[in-house]
């Protein structure tokens, strides 16, 4: 047990932090998708619960809490009330993976800022997690004995696997470029400079690829529709009601959250900034300041999810799955195809 | 009337140029000054002519005017209105005893105003009159006089009788 400790340690107080900012930064994304709503649309927002609105999602989960829990007759109990963390947990265990800073040296011992530092096929764990994320839809859509969520969750499932082809071809340009599964080796291959750039320069057709394929796993407008409330009453969580109602939103968000910062890592120079150094801050403070970095990147991209969601309308059904198939699925390989003959030619970047 | 579908480019038809045009317009709709009243703190200028509650008006000797004569209570489509008469010394000769007004039936259609006689009843600029209790939305007379107690507006000139 006490060889353990110096790994589970640091570990431990890992996962805390990092659970305590995204589930805050869950309940901030809430907050921050009413109030940019609300701006867009010429309004305030949430402004009576707190200076600014600031607590308004506390107040929100009071509500939820006080709220009835609602199992339909028709709903098959174990899987009904097992559906919510389906989509939660794969959201939040992909940040086990994704390197959220650079290593922080205390106490004369270095710590890499990751949950699971390099963890060398941590893209296809983060491939296979965002494929079971649909398992909590597919499941709730199912077990609610509605023919509505059914017709969410089925929406879902078909999404989520036309996307992930064209995903995980962009993915692969990644690969091309590193070499590597490794997410910190990723981010470490994109420093910022003129020699290794953030992939988002030599592979933008990867990044808008990447980029619409993550807003359709997300289930994000304009690719809402599991739960285009339109046509389907409320999709696959028509039938949810409190904290379990509670969980898929969060779910929602924390998907959010996990997807910028995927495309962070893997296209934005992680916690990089272009000819930036963190040596120069010490190893406390530039730890801490890398992490800054990081999650300002992510807070930015948030901004992008939800300024995309109250600009453009929902796709078509046929339009969603024409995208996927007919656009970004060729796009993707004329992108790895480009990649590969690109550093056959030149050599890779080291 | 037939609308031409025009024919896009090559790059019109990869969505971006709509959608960044879309983004932008939402963009600057952030900066735009905000439409939204903040209700409690902020109100809107009434018109002049607004109709509120209806309330009682008071004659120049102070005494209500109203002479109970039941034209509005009969004309009133909820009943909201209920007068009971009474016989006073005064020129007018009757009086009201009673007079409420169930300011949880008002429809503020202003009926009674439109029929009263001697412009006793006037539709007022309140319009804050929500309560907790139902029995508490009944007013009797008494209220109704004190809440009419700055005269409301002449039709024709829009400004305040002189008490």
């Amino acid at each position: 047990m006490n060889a353990m400790l110096p790994i589970l340690v640091p570990a431990l107080v890992k996962i805390v932090v990092i659970l305590g900012i995204v589930l805050t930064g869950v309940a901030y994304t809430t907050l921050a998708e009413r109030k940019v709503s609300a701006w867009i649309q010429n309004r305030y927002g949430p402004n009576r619960v707190g200076p600014w609105g600031l607590l308004q999602p506390v107040a929100d989960g009071m509500k939820f809490f006080f709220k009835e829990d609602i199992t339909p007759a028709e709903a098959y109990r174990p899987l009904y009330l097992l559906a919510p963390l389906g989509t939660l947990i794969p959201a939040l265990v992909t940040f086990a993976v994704i390197p959220f800073g650079t290593s922080m040296t205390i106490a004369g011992e270095a710590h890499p800022l990751v949950i699971a530092p390099s963890m060398n096929v941590g893209l296809i764990y983060i491939l296979a997690l965002s494929s079971v994320g649909v398992y909590g839809i597919l499941l709730a859509g199912w077990s609610s004995g509605n023919k509505y969520s059914m017709m969410g969750s089925l929406r879902g499932a078909s999404q989520v696997i036309s996307y992930e082809l064209a995903m995980g071809l962009a993915l692969l340009g990644i690969v091309l470029a590193t070499g590597s599964f490794d997410l910190s080796v990723i981010v470490d291959s994109q420093k910022g400079g003129w020699t290794s750039p953030w992939f988002i320069v030599p592979q933008i057709i990867g990044f808008v690829v990447f980029t619409v394929a993550i807003f359709a796993e997300t289930n994000r407008l304009p690719f809402d529709l599991p739960e285009g409330e339109s046509e389907i009453v409320g999709g696959y969580h028509t039938e949810y009601s409190g904290l379990r109602f509670a969980m898929f939103f969060m779910g929602e968000y924390a998907n959010m959250i996990t997807a910028s910062a995927l495309i962070v890592v893997l296209y934005l120079g992680g916690w990089h900034l272009p000819f930036l150094d963190y040596g120069w801050f010490g190893p406390v403070w530039g730890g801490i300041l890398s992490m800054a970095v990081f999650f300002g990147k992510i807070a930015l991209l948030l901004f992008i999810f939800i300024w995309v969601r109250w600009t453009l309308p929902r796709f078509r059904y046929d339009q969603l799955m024409g995208l996927g198939w007919k656009r970004l699925l060729p796009l993707a390989l004329v992108n790895m195809v480009l990649l590969a003959t690109f550093y056959l030619l030149m050599g890779r970047p080291s | 009337m037939i609308l031409k579908r025009p024919t896009l480019r090559w790059w019109e038809k990869t969505y971006f140029p709509a959608v960044a045009k879309g983004m932008l317009l939402t963009f600057r709709h952030i900066f735009r000054p905000k439409v939204t009243l903040q209700y409690p703190e902020e109100r809107w200028a009434l018109p002049p002519r607004y109709r509120g509650a209806p309330i009682l008006l008071t004659g120049l000797d102070g005494k209500e005017k109203c002479t109970s004569c039941k034209l509005c209570q009969f004309i009133c489509p909820p009943e909201a209105i209920k007068i009971v008469g009474g016989e006073t010394e005064d020129e007018k000769e009757k009086f009201p005893r009673e007079f409420t007004i169930d300011m949880g039936l008002c429809i503020f259609c202003g009926y009674c105003q439109e029929v009263c006689p001697v412009e006793a009843i006037w539709l007022k600029d309140q319009y804050e009159l929500a309560d907790y209790d139902r029995d508490a939305l009944i007013f009797p007379k008494e209220k109704l006089l004190k809440m009419g107690r700055k005269p409301p507006y002449l039709p024709g000139k829009e400004k305040p009788l002189e008490e």
